[in-house]
């Protein structure tokens, strides 16, 4: 499985990659698009909507099942990925590029997110 | 003199000689369409004629005729044919589709509904007229109380999500009538779909509770969740791993003690018939899938029925009307004091419940009982003799279905739960519910039901265990015997094309 080292992870799967301009760049991990399988509907919030860490903020359907994504942190959605509305199997084929989902930008006066680095991710999917 | 020797006898629900004359493609009914051409005219009617202009108000009439085909019967009637002909059915075969109990249906049953003295009545019928219907649908759903434990029942949602949408619309009038306005409903995470989806639709929210180790509600998780904000709590008994809810009482007391009430989700009622009750569990409010436990046709969109028994402090607030006994034994209809109002037309779809009546009297209350006990022990039996080749995340009895896994399989030669079921289509039986519950990785769930035979059984089980053993890559092939071979399905979502015409026009650009 594939887990870039310059990533941070949440428990739930999900990426995040710290922006210029003090933005998180959200998406979903290698090991959640294998395990989904052929993904086939993204819904995902509106640019400026609130979110909460840990809350639900996007679904992924794939031929399996739908899944609820998880804010890895708590801001607002500055950016959606408006390319999955048309290829939703991006996130299969590109997880960590053009599957990307959106762009949050964290409360500044927000605790400190509790994300996982590449190794404690690595341990987490091995376990 | 000659004499038979004993042999044992062949499976009955193993389709693998069903014939076929082709492979071709079979064109949709759009496709057989040319201009003028009629299934069936008038010789003479005798009656004058309208043009569509004339009975119309221009404002409603469309600027052009819609584009239905025109066929004839002869071309019509061969193309159903053909189709049902390419179809996997209860009657071909067994179809152990978890959490469906896809049982085979009694031909009585079919008889029974086809009655004139049922069949041929309107529904406007006044009540005075049709004594007959209203004293079956009122012993339905007494059949119905007693067989749930509860006080009055509603025959009208047309299916079982019908059926939860009423639920959750009687959770709400109660709490309302109580001057409570809550917004949450616990549902746990090996719920059926349709839960989540009836709450978000009866303008509520989900809170989901996890599974515990033994794959059965975690009850402190479940005791932290409960407040005074919670309406209810969705429960399927046995839940949708098979595994019966050992803590219901606890559950139960738990959910009304914050003011909650018990909705029981009726899917999996097969199991319990006869033998214990949601009423005596506690829970307050039951659907019933009688195409399930009883005998209504599955699948197709229906006609469905999903009755919906509540206790006694719920009852006024039932759809109405409903049929009511007077006095004198004559039956009417009466409309509940507090009625949430009507949720289908005129009394449901009434030829449905009428067939499930049959089979309620044809089985009898040691019959329903004797239901369950088949429905549990074919389950049990099948589960031990995959022991050993598939995985069992819950290997302790079950009751009327269990789920199976291919974890190791895909790990160790890329067998995925997907293939299982599509090679299983190859040795002639329908394939079981695959990806389902979600909290299960590669799961096969496995529903035999209680009308199999023990030799279609065996003859289930040893397809299984064969399909276990195949070489790597096989499965990926399948199905191969099929009319349709393995179809994209990641394409068909993704790219929907929901008519005729516009796959046409996709292919063609």
């Amino acid at each position: 499985m594939n887990v870039p080292d310059d990533l941070n992870y949440t428990s739930d799967h999900e990426w995040a990659r710290s922006e210029e301009g003090g933005g998180l760049r959200v998406g979903i991990t290698d090991y959640a698009q294998d395990a989904l399988g052929d993904i086939v509907f993204v819904q995902l919030p509106e640019p400026g909507a609130k979110v909460s860490a840990g809350d639900s903020f996007a679904e992924v359907e794939s031929t399996k099942s739908v899944s609820d994504i998880f804010a890895p942190v708590s801001g607002t959605v500055t950016e959606i990925n408006q390319d999955l509305t048309d290829a939703p199997q991006r996130l299969n084929e590109d997880p960590y590029g053009e599957g990307w989902l959106c762009v949050i930008v964290p409360d500044t006066d927000g605790a400190e997110p509790e994300l996982l680095d590449a190794d404690g991710y690595r341990k987490l999917i091995e376990s | 003199m000659s004499s038979v020797t004993p042999t044992a006898a062949a499976p009955g629900g193993r389709a693998t000689s069903a014939p076929l004359l082709g492979r071709d493609h079979e064109p949709t009914i759009f496709e057989f369409s040319s201009e003028g051409r009629r299934s069936f005219s008038f010789r003479t009617t005798g009656l004058p004629e309208w043009t569509a202009e004339e009975l119309v108000p221009a404002g409603y009439l469309r600027p052009e005729p819609v584009a239905l085909t025109e066929v004839s019967e002869r071309d019509l009637v061969a193309h159903v044919t053909r189709l049902t002909h390419r179809q996997y059915s209860v009657d071909l075969g067994a179809y152990p589709l978890g959490s469906c109990t896809m049982k085979y249906n009694p031909k009585l049953c079919d008889d029974a509904a086809s009655l004139p003295g049922l069949a041929a009545v309107h529904p406007a019928t006044p009540a005075a007229l049709a004594q007959g219907w209203l004293e079956l649908l009122w012993s339905l759903g007494d059949s119905l109380c007693e067989v749930t434990g509860m006080h009055a029942c509603t025959l009208q949602p047309p299916a079982g999500a019908a059926g939860e949408l009423t639920g959750l619309l009687l959770m709400r009038a109660w709490h309302e009538s109580r001057g409570e306005r809550r917004t949450k409903i616990i549902i746990p995470d090996s719920a059926h779909g349709t839960n989540p989806a009836s709450v978000t639709l009866g303008g509520y929210q989900t809170v989901t509770v996890p599974s515990d180790e033994r794959g059965l509600v975690d009850l402190e998780a479940l005791r932290a969740r409960l407040d005074s904000d919670v309406a209810g709590i969705m429960l399927t008994n046995p839940n949708t791993l098979g595994l019966f809810e050992e803590d219901i009482a606890a559950i139960a007391e738990a959910v009304h003690e914050v003011g909650g009430l018990l909705y029981y989700d009726g899917a999996n009622l097969n199991a319990i018939l006869g033998v214990t009750r949601p009423g005596d569990m506690g829970f307050d409010i039951v659907h019933m899938n009688l195409h399930k436990t009883f005998a209504v046709p599955h699948g197709g969109g229906g006609p469905g029925a999903g009755p919906v028994a509540v206790s006694e402090r719920l009852a006024e607030f039932l759809p109405g009307p409903v049929p009511a006994r007077g006095d004198d034994g004559t039956f009417a209809w009466r409309t509940p004091s507090r009625s949430i109002g009507r949720v289908h037309t005129w009394y449901g779809n009434a030829l449905a419940l009428a067939r499930a009546y049959s089979y309620i009297l044809a089985n009898g209350g040691d019959g329903l009982r004797r239901v369950a006990e088949g429905a549990v022990l074919n389950a049990n039996w099948l589960r031990h003799r995959l022991r050993g080749t598939y995985d069992l995340p819950y290997d302790r009895p079950n009751m009327h279905e269990f789920v199976a896994s291919t974890t190791t399989l895909k790990k160790d030669r890329g067998m995925r739960a997907l293939d299982v079921g599509k090679r299983l289509l190859e040795k002639g039986f329908h394939a079981p519910t695959v990806y389902f519950p979600l909290i299960v990785d590669e799961a096969l769930m496995i529903e035999p039901t209680e009308t199999e035979s023990p030799e279609t059984l065996g003859a289930l089980a040893d397809a299984l265990i064969a399909i276990a053993g195949d070489e790597p890559g096989e499965g990926a092939a399948a199905p191969r015997t099929t009319p349709v071979g393995r179809v994209d399905e990641a394409l068909a979502a993704r790219v929907l094309l929901p008519t005729w015409d516009a796959v046409a026009a996709h292919d063609a650009s």
